[in-house]
């Protein structure tokens, strides 16, 4: 990119600015969801029948999104491995697996939803279950804006382009991962 | 542009500089590279003013939007403050004000002069121009990021703006948009209008957190070569710690939007007590982010006025640390006084108690900060220019704001002053500083800067005295009127029998205001006639110390085209005792003689 700015490759802290970049926008991330699930756990605390209401969540599936998403979190981090290696190749072969993975998570969560709307537990049928539907549904958006910008990434990466990047949206998919640690047991487990 | 040229000629009229390039001539190198592409070819209209990703250019987009919103808000309260001195007559240029009008008018006047005037004027517009400059780099660090931002904020303001043109109009529940008001059509009247608002805060906030990442990231990340921490002029320290400030406090708010959003559009009930919501969870979550709030906009015109001082004081910023660790200070208090404004929603009075304590200890750095500010003064050769008078100006009446703050700090007092017009009085002297004084202390301090012209004196002094005794004209008997029990967001102060007698001081600010208002076209005359015949600014027409000065006025795109500044000591070492000069730019390398 010819015109990238000179300001761009300074780095006064010793931080890649990308890599500084990325740790403010986790941060605002941070309070983002952070704000959501504040709200609904002072809901929970003081509504003892959501409990009730918790209790149609399926853990399964829960569980097995858990599972998928941590798989994938490992996967990012063999494509940084490779990435600081510097084999584009390999790195974007793990990056697209990391994405098959967030593609799994969104398939599980669209097959639960379906059975659970088709069983009246919609986003309007009580408090619990429209916290369901906000954070988990926020969450999944989150999902979805990694894996596109992973496969034009994976893409960069391919050619031996903006190896640094792999590390960024590792950083990224982390996070999405670790607000997942935080909706499982709240929403699922807690009854 | 003709770089080759422009170079040529820096080197041969300013010796300084030489020495500079010469050290800097690796950096020189790389700026041909970097720049190489847009110096061999004219832009295109599109593509250097509309789709610009020059900070400057962006700077320069939010600045106007921000003008162009400041308008329109001044006309709504012209013509709600029209209502209230004349209630039912017909106002000139508006028509009749109706209760529905009246209510869309006062609610979109705050959140526009709040978010769509002070945010983009102070923290974008200022932001945006003086962060590279200032220390030293070509362009921000995501200059493509930072048009997107301005991008997604020019839809929120068209958005806002749409609101008002749906059907039922614009939404009226106020800019605090507190539920169940807000989230249900039953009560606003303005389905419509309603979901218009809220999806434009929305972008707004979107837009400022792309613009933060990028203001904090390139203070951290792009100083020149020898900037250090405490190297940094205080108004890029204060614009960052706005930044973060803002970061750290509207998240809990976006995640509030996007209920607020569902609430009024799919039908779920999370500040609908029916169905298990809570609606104080709203005002947790708006004030939460609400109060830094404050402190965003404070911070930004707190350092212009800092940076305005210095200069026409021509002393040093008296104890730049400890200025430093109050703003920080300030930052981690103010998220810790949110409920003061709920002290009437029904919460435990012992958190009130609590809430109490803290909102009055941030007072202290808050006063702290002014007393230092008139430690610099203190001694000092003041020249009363225009962008002198307005930074002084932010210190007296911002002083009244603080003041009339303690009252409402105070729960107990507040219990009484609550939504009455003594609040409005208090926020409005504090927001009015920040928003106008400061924007206009900056604005004539850096317009030479900008347009490389200077503002007529004569008409700039004209204007800041008929906006200053106008503006007090204006809110001080709204003290006395919300001391005598006036409460807010009423159409018509006729049907209450005990208010209805203080209908001249009504009319008093009323006409107040169309004074101020008009005293602004004085602005806008200067501003036009300065760009058109004003008197060429030269780099450094306030022999100011800071980096920006040592470009070009208007400096071209890169900045320094010839080579970006290095930088040698802190920004405010003005009448240096044993130097010839009573300044001492940032980029002088040490035993040189000072330049010119």
């Amino acid at each position: 990119m010819s015109t990238r700015p000179i300001a761009t490759t300074r780095s006064a802290t010793g931080i890649p600015t990308g890599k500084l970049a990325v740790w403010w926008v986790v941060g605002s991330e941070i309070v983002i969801f952070g704000g959501l699930l504040a709200s609904y756990v002072m809901h929970r605390l003081g509504h003892p029948e959501w409990a009730e209401y918790a209790s149609h969540t399926n853990p399964w599936f829960g569980g097995i999104n858990t599972f998928v998403l941590l798989t994938s979190s490992l996967s990012a981090v063999l494509a940084h491995h490779a990435a600081e290696h510097g084999d584009g190749k390999k790195a974007a072969k793990w990056l697209v697996g990391t994405c098959f993975g967030g593609l799994i998570f969104i398939c599980v969560k669209a097959v639960e939803w379906t059975i659970e709307i088709q069983h009246g537990y919609t986003i309007t049928a009580n408090g619990f279950w429209q916290f369901y539907y906000t954070a988990a549904g926020l969450h999944a958006m989150h999902v979805i804006a990694g894996c596109v910008i992973m496969l034009i990434i994976a893409n960069d990466a391919r050619k031996g382009l903006e190896l640094h990047r792999v590390e960024l949206i590792g950083i990224y998919w982390h996070f999405v991962d670790i607000v997942w640690i935080f909706l499982f047991p709240l929403l699922y487990i807690a009854k | 542009m003709d770089v080759a040229k422009q170079g040529a000629a820096r080197v041969g009229d300013d010796p300084l500089n030489g020495i500079d390039m010469a050290e800097a001539g690796s950096v020189t190198v790389d700026t041909h590279e970097a720049h190489g592409h847009e110096a061999h070819h004219e832009q295109s209209f599109w593509s250097k003013y509309v789709f610009s990703t020059d900070h400057k250019m962006i700077a320069m987009q939010y600045m106007f939007t921000g003008i162009v919103m400041a308008l329109i808000g001044g006309y709504m309260s012209y013509a709600f403050r029209m209502q209230l001195a004349f209630p039912g007559e017909s106002v000139p240029g508006y028509g009749l004000v109706s209760q529905g009008e009246y209510n869309a008018l006062v609610t979109n006047h705050g959140t526009i002069m709040i978010f769509w005037v002070a945010m983009p004027m102070l923290i974008a517009a200022f932001g945006n121009f003086l962060i590279p400059l200032m220390i030293g780099a070509d362009d921000m660090v995501f200059p493509r990021i930072n048009r997107l931002s301005y991008q997604i904020f020019f839809i929120s303001a068209v958005v806002l703006i749409a609101s008002f043109f749906v059907p039922g109009g614009g939404f009226g529940g106020a800019w605090t948009a507190y539920p169940p008001l807000s989230a249900n059509a039953q009560y606003n009247l303005t389905p419509l209008g309603a979901t218009f608002w809220i999806v434009a805060v929305a972008l707004e906030f979107v837009a400022f957190l792309l613009g933060g990442i990028n203001f904090i990231t390139t203070l951290m990340n792009s100083r020149a070569p020898g900037m250090k921490m405490y190297d940094i002029p205080m108004v890029l320290w204060m614009i960052v710690i706005a930044s973060i400030l803002f970061m750290a406090s509207v998240g809990p708010l976006i995640a509030g939007a996007v209920m607020l959003f569902m609430d009024q559009v799919i039908g779920t009930g999370f500040f609908d007590p029916n169905r298990g919501g809570d609606p104080i969870l709203w005002q947790h979550l708006f004030w939460f982010f609400g109060h830094p709030e404050v402190y965003v906009v404070l911070l930004p015109a707190m350092g212009i006025v800092a940076d305005v001082i210095c200069t026409f004081a021509r002393k040093k910023l008296f104890n730049y640390k400890l200025i430093l660790f109050t703003v920080f200070a300030t930052g981690i208090i103010s998220f810790f006084v949110w409920a003061h404004h709920q002290f009437v929603a029904g919460i435990d009075p012992r958190m009130a108690n609590v809430f109490t304590v803290t909102t009055l200890i941030i007072s202290i750095p808050i006063a702290e900060m002014l007393f230092l500010y008139i430690a610099t003064l203190y001694g000092g050769s003041i020249q009363l220019t225009t962008p002198m008078l307005w930074a002084l100006a932010f210190i007296a009446e911002f002083l009244i704001g603080g003041v009339t703050g303690i009252f409402l700090g105070a729960s107990g007092a507040d219990i009484y002053f609550h939504d009455t017009y003594f609040v409005l009085a208090h926020f409005h002297y504090t927001f009015f500083p920040i928003a106008i004084i400061g924007f206009y202390a900056g604005i004539t301090y850096w317009f030479p800067k900008m347009f490389g012209k200077m503002m007529n004196e004569a008409l700039g002094k004209i204007h800041f005295w008929g906006t200053i005794i106008a503006f007090n004209c204006i809110f001080i008997p709204l003290f006395i009127l919300g001391a005598a029990g006036q409460h807010r967001r009423i159409y018509n102060f006729q049907n209450f029998p005990d208010l209805a007698g203080l209908q001249d001081m009504r009319v008093f600010a009323t006409m107040a205001l169309i004074v101020m208002l008009a005293f602004q076209v004085v602005f806008l005359v200067n501003f036009v006639m300065s760009l058109i015949k004003g008197k060429p600014a030269g780099k450094n027409p306030w022999k100011a110390n800071t980096l920006e000065w040592t470009a070009e006025s208007p400096p071209p795109h890169g900045n320094w085209p010839e080579g970006l500044p290095n930088c040698y000591r802190g920004p405010y070492e003005y009448s240096v005792p044993g130097r010839e000069e009573d300044y001492w730019p940032q980029n002088a390398p040490p035993d040189t003689a000072p330049a010119e």
